[in-house]
């Protein structure tokens, strides 16, 4: 079953035609990665699914993007926050807020309505152990974010964003700026949630994407060259331009 | 490959620049300062001698040659929190809505900076004039507390909008995009992750409006400022004295110029003391925000 469906989608940033006619299928509790040079419109597709380009002045979408079958464009359908309630993201740069570590986490729960308490401290809790972060913070809950080291910060946004049982979590180069233990730690993460959450990640790390990811798409220059199971991307790609990306031969 | 044509004793000739340079630097910086503490002490030496409780707590007396001068310390809060009700709400608002709200290449936005740009060039006897125009005269509040408040609101507004863009403007996107990818409304995001970090900077912002408030005399001249008025106001409606007229009256149109001068230098201390609490208010209330965002 499909979780997410990208029918012709043409984005724009004022005259800059940043996507072109991509259509593709996500399925359902799988880990799809997006690789492909700096530049070609990874993240720029993968922000459409949260509608966080929706913030950019002057840009403009073409096509239709399904999830669970709803288009999350369609006017007088979705509002925007409450796709985001059911679609999470994690950043490149970890972003946690100036709050300390358990306000960072309860923070989804709280700006979506959920006042009771015991409520939150379980689902904070259970949510820094799911981002295998608990034993790590659990007797400094109430001190900064602030202090956490880069790997923790990018955990705790993880954790941040699972609290609200997303089911679907967008990463954008999560692991770019972390260290390779933390990455590590990261990629980990992502196996564990495999199961509960459709997993869309963009990496730039070929190993990675093939560690973690189920199906693998290649985009080149705003459109998606090849998408297919990981395992054929990397050893047994159709077209010559993936073939010439993922050796490094490329030019 | 070496490079054999570096030009010898260049490095010399660099370093001794430098240091020249930063030598003019540093002399000039301390020179400016030497220049304002003789200011500073200069008042203090003048002023200090007459400050005494009966000063600080009396009203003037004897065609204002003795006595005090607490109507016109009275006269100066008032004015300071009349203008703070008056500026710092809209003003707040107004750099929210600027910096979070409006589309930035939008005519709304550019329109109203190119206004708080215009007026915070404007000279303060000039909102005086309108001060007087429209509080006192067209809308009737006569000389007052409230048209004088209005006015000196008016006066700071472009500061406190100011402020508040600049601080919000740095706080970075990726923190406002964390907050809406987990649902929370642009309000919501604004109130509980954004304010909150552009706080430590508004604030400073604002008490610095507060100082400048203080020692304004131009605006209050037509709208508030009382030559005489030694009871305390009891109503918005009332007109006051303010430290810095007061100062201006005994130094230019006092009855007996002579035996008031030390007064004026007590009355410029008091105000100076007012402004220097009022900083040090502003750098302990930054670092208070600052440590509520760094440890809680
Ligand atoms: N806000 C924007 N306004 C205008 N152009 C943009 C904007 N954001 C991205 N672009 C352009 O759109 C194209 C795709 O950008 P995008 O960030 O999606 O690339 P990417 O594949 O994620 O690259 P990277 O791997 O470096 O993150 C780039 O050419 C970029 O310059
Ligand atoms: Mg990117």
């Amino acid at each position: 079953m499909n979780k997410i469906e990208a029918i012709d989608v043409n984005f724009y940033y004022g005259d800059f035609h940043a996507l072109k006619g991509i259509s593709m299928e996500i399925p359902q509790n799988k880990v799809v990665a997006f690789i492909g040079p700096s530049g070609c419109g990874k993240s720029t597709f993968l922000r459409l699914f949260n509608r966080m380009n929706d913030l950019i002045p002057g840009s403009r979408l073409q096509g239709r993007i399904l999830i669970d079958g709803q288009d999350i464009y369609a006017p007088g359908g979705m509002e925007v926050d409450e796709l985001r309630k059911n679609v999470g993201m994690v950043f490149q740069r970890p972003n946690p807020f100036p709050k300390s570590i358990f306000d960072n986490v309860a923070y989804g729960l709280r700006v979506n309505g959920i006042k009771d308490k015991e409520f939150i401290r379980q689902r904070v809790e259970e949510s820094l152990r799911g981002a295998a972060l608990w034993d790590e913070v659990k007797d400094k809950l109430n001190s900064s974010a602030y202090a956490l080291s880069g790997g923790q910060q990018q955990r705790l946004c993880i954790a941040r964003a699972m609290a609200i049982s997303p089911s679907v979590l967008l990463m954008d180069e999560p692991a770019s700026a972390l260290d390779p233990i933390s990455t590590a730690k990261v990629e980990e993460l992502i196996c564990e949630l495999r199961n509960q959450v459709t997993i869309v990640i963009v990496t730039h790390n070929m190993q990675q994407a093939s560690r973690v990811s189920d199906k693998t798409a290649f985009f080149y220059m705003g459109e998606m060259i090849e998408y297919d199971d990981t395992k054929v991307i990397f050893t047994n790609p159709h077209k010559e331009a993936t073939q010439n990306y993922i050796t490094g031969r490329f030019g | 490959m070496a490079i054999e044509t570096f030009p010898k004793g260049y490095g010399a000739r660099k370093r001794r620049s430098q240091k020249t340079a930063f030598g003019i630097f540093r002399g000039l910086s301390l020179f400016i300062v030497l220049v304002l503490f003789a200011i500073l002490g200069f008042i203090i030496y003048r002023g200090a001698g007459v400050i005494d409780w009966t000063f600080l707590t009396e009203a003037p007396s004897d065609g204002m040659t003795s006595g005090g001068i607490f109507p016109a310390i009275i006269g100066t809060l008032l004015l300071m929190a009349g203008s703070a009700i008056v500026a710092f709400p809209v003003g707040i608002m107004s750099g929210i809505y600027m910096n979070e709200y409006a589309s930035k290449s939008g005519w709304a936005v550019k329109f109203i900076r190119l206004m708080t740009n215009n007026l915070s060039g404007v000279p303060s006897i000039v909102f005086g004039l309108f001060g007087m125009a429209l509080f006192v005269k067209y809308l009737g509040f006569g000389d007052s507390i409230l048209a004088g408040s209005l006015t000196l609101g008016l006066l700071s507004l472009p500061l406190v909008i100011r402020t508040t863009e600049e601080a919000l403007k740095d706080i970075p996107a990726g923190i406002r995009e964390g907050s809406l990818a987990l649902g929370a409304s642009k309000l919501q995001t604004i109130w509980k992750v954004v304010l909150p970090m552009g706080m430590p900077r508004i604030i400073t912002g604002l008490i610095l409006s507060l100082g400048r408030v203080s020692g304004e005399t131009a605006p209050i001249l037509f709208t508030c400022a009382a030559y005489f008025f030694p009871q305390l106001p009891s109503s918005i409606f009332d007109q006051c004295m303010a430290l810095p007229y007061h100062l201006y009256v005994i130094s230019t149109s006092g009855t007996d110029i002579e035996a008031q001068q030390p007064i004026a230098y007590g009355t410029a201390l008091v105000l100076i003391i007012i402004v220097l609490v009022i900083n040090l208010l502003a750098g302990v209330l930054r670092k208070y925000f600052e440590n509520r965002l760094k440890l809680k």
